[in-house]
């Protein structure tokens, strides 16, 4: 049996002046699945999670979540019905301690329960690995770890799509190996749709990857097949 | 302790002290306390959003002259008592920073300031145009008969002090007691960071015009409150100079701390009668003072004493 689809886009778009940053992307990601995608620069990535998660506005086309068309919905209501949305630039709130960071997260789903909001918290940040770190303020981390925090806000959110983006720039080889090991123990649990630059993430977490090229889905297929596609090669190499 | 504790300590301890003081003050300095704690008042109201929601006003003159002229013309022209009066201007400052609240949220930065700037001005203006009823500058005077809230005679400087510490104490409570529910914590996140409060699902918008009115509305009970224990009303009060004026105790007491405001109130107020009894060039003292503070004590008195001993106050 075919999972439902959690999310699905139909003719998506966005013209920047002209320029179409996305165009006409249908899209459909199945509940509980892991999804990468990827692209080279300016494939327009970071614009098509925007415009799931309504940072952006669609000049055309529609979002569904969940059943539900949420394309005309401002940011907020997107996340209150179960989106996490990480930044690919770090945004953190620099001058909370890290606690107060994810308790911020976790806290609009638990309004007023101070003991689930506690142990949402810890369990959040004992995933990314920063709970000893919990009363530090976030400003004081290193990027990498300001990273994960990020990360830990997504997780804080219990959220029914996880959507990542890049979460893994800057982080040591070590964290990387740790971030491929919660990105595998969220499948199942949570729909997550990762952009990534890293190969060796997309090619070790995700069950499906979609390729993105001037706005448009290149090729949807699994980590296995993808690398033989010549489509895919060329325009991540140039060739052909 | 728990943070929830110390506040607890914290501010009942200055409760507790303002109550002390007026036994032991002189004559003078008695009278000064009373007036500083109900314009300290309007300080915090102006802190619940510059200090906890980043929103820089330029336009709280009109939120504490709604209260006031809510309080004074309907005792003028209404023959209210002053416990209804009293309510009136309360009512006044919140239903004018709703309306301003709405409007001027659809900027941000210095469109915003801009905004709140000229509805104080137009609210100022409003009130010279209607100068029949208001008698704009030279204002009017409430009178000792009208000033007997509950059968107690406000014009006495016990009364006086007690009906200011009453409303102070009520006013720190309020703003202790809100920056630690779940919503004051997510006003300090959009003064952090708004576009990520925002993405972790909180309606930022919503969450500003509620900050805007429960500003307003403390800083119109201010108004009303200066009203009626000081017996005047008048367009001063609406003046550009009483936009800033809390902007600046703010500013000095140290923004986002719930005592900071008191703390600023209490120094400028001082500042100024101290040196205006050196020199008649006393505004030059003041005004030395303050860049020397700006560039020293970035984040105010108490925000300073935080940084750098007591990280835990609220």
């Amino acid at each position: 049996m075919a999972a439902l689809n959690l999310l699905t886009t139909k003719g998506l778009s966005r013209n920047f002046g002209g320029l179409w940053a996305v165009h006409n992307v249908d899209f459909e990601l199945p509940e509980g699945q892991v999804r990468a995608l990827i692209g080279p620069n300016g494939a327009g990535k970071s614009t098509f999670v925007g415009l799931l998660c309504g940072r952006i506005p669609a000049s055309s086309g529609s979002v569904q979540f969940d059943g539900r068309d949420v394309t005309a919905l401002p940011a907020h209501k997107r996340i209150a019905l179960g989106m996490a949305y990480t930044f690919q630039i770090t945004s953190i709130f620099a001058k909370l301690s890290l606690w107060e960071n994810v308790a911020l997260a976790v806290r609009r789903k638990h309004h007023g329960d101070a003991n689930a909001v506690e142990g949402g918290v810890k369990a959040a940040l004992s995933r990314v690995g920063l709970a000893d770190r919990a009363d530090q303020l976030a400003g004081d981390l290193s990027y990498g770890h300001q990273r994960l925090l990020e990360i830990a806000m997504g997780l804080g959110q219990q959220p029914r799509l996880l959507i990542l983006d890049e979460p893994t720039q800057g982080l040591a080889e070590s964290e990387v190996d740790d971030f491929k090991k919660l990105v595998r123990n969220l499948a199942g649990e949570t729909t997550v749709l990762l952009i990534e630059h890293n190969m060796d993430v997309v090619m070790d977490t995700a069950d499906m990857i979609t390729v993105l090229n001037f706005g448009e889905v290149l090729a949807e297929e699994t980590p296995e097949t993808i690398r033989d596609n010549s489509a895919v090669q060329a325009a991540y190499l140039g060739t052909g | 302790m728990s943070a929830a504790a110390k506040s607890v300590w914290l501010h009942g301890g200055v409760i507790t002290l303002l109550f002390a003081l007026q036994f032991v003050l002189p004559a003078y300095h008695h009278g000064n306390l009373a007036r500083i704690m109900v314009l300290a008042v309007y300080a915090m109201g102006y802190n619940m959003l510059f200090g906890y929601t980043g929103l820089l006003s330029l336009g709280h003159a009109l939120f504490f002259a709604a209260g006031m002229y809510g309080l004074g013309l309907t005792i003028a022209f209404l023959d209210f008592a002053p416990s209804p009066a009293l309510l009136s201007g309360i009512i006044s400052a919140l239903i004018v920073s709703a309306v301003v609240g709405f409007l001027a949220l659809r900027t941000t930065g210095v469109a915003f300031m801009i905004v709140t700037l000229m509805f104080a001005q137009a609210g100022f203006l409003t009130i010279l145009l209607f100068g029949e009823y208001t008698r704009g500058d030279e204002g009017f005077v409430i009178q000792q008969p009208e000033r007997v809230l509950a059968g107690i005679d406000l014009t006495t400087p016990g009364n006086r002090y007690f009906a200011a510490l009453i409303l102070f104490s009520v006013c720190l409570i309020i703003t202790a007691r809100v920056v630690q529910t779940p919503f004051g914590k997510v006003l300090i996140a959009i003064r952090e960071n708004e576009d990520r409060a925002r993405m972790l699902g909180y309606d930022v918008l919503r969450h500003k015009l509620i900050a805007v009115i429960i500003s307003g509305t403390m800083s119109g009970a201010a108004g009303a409150a200066y009203a009626l224990l000081f017996g005047y009303v008048g367009a001063s009060f609406a003046a550009v100079q009483y936009s800033i004026f809390p902007l600046l105790w703010v500013l000095l007491g140290g923004a986002g701390t719930t005592i900071g405001p008191l703390v600023g109130t209490i120094f400028m107020f001082y500042l100024i009668d101290l040196s205006s009894g050196l020199t008649s060039a006393y505004m030059l003292i003041a005004g030395v003072t303050l860049v020397l503070l700006t560039l020293f004590a970035r984040q105010g008195l108490v925000g300073e004493l935080r940084k750098r001993a007591l990280p835990w106050l609220p």
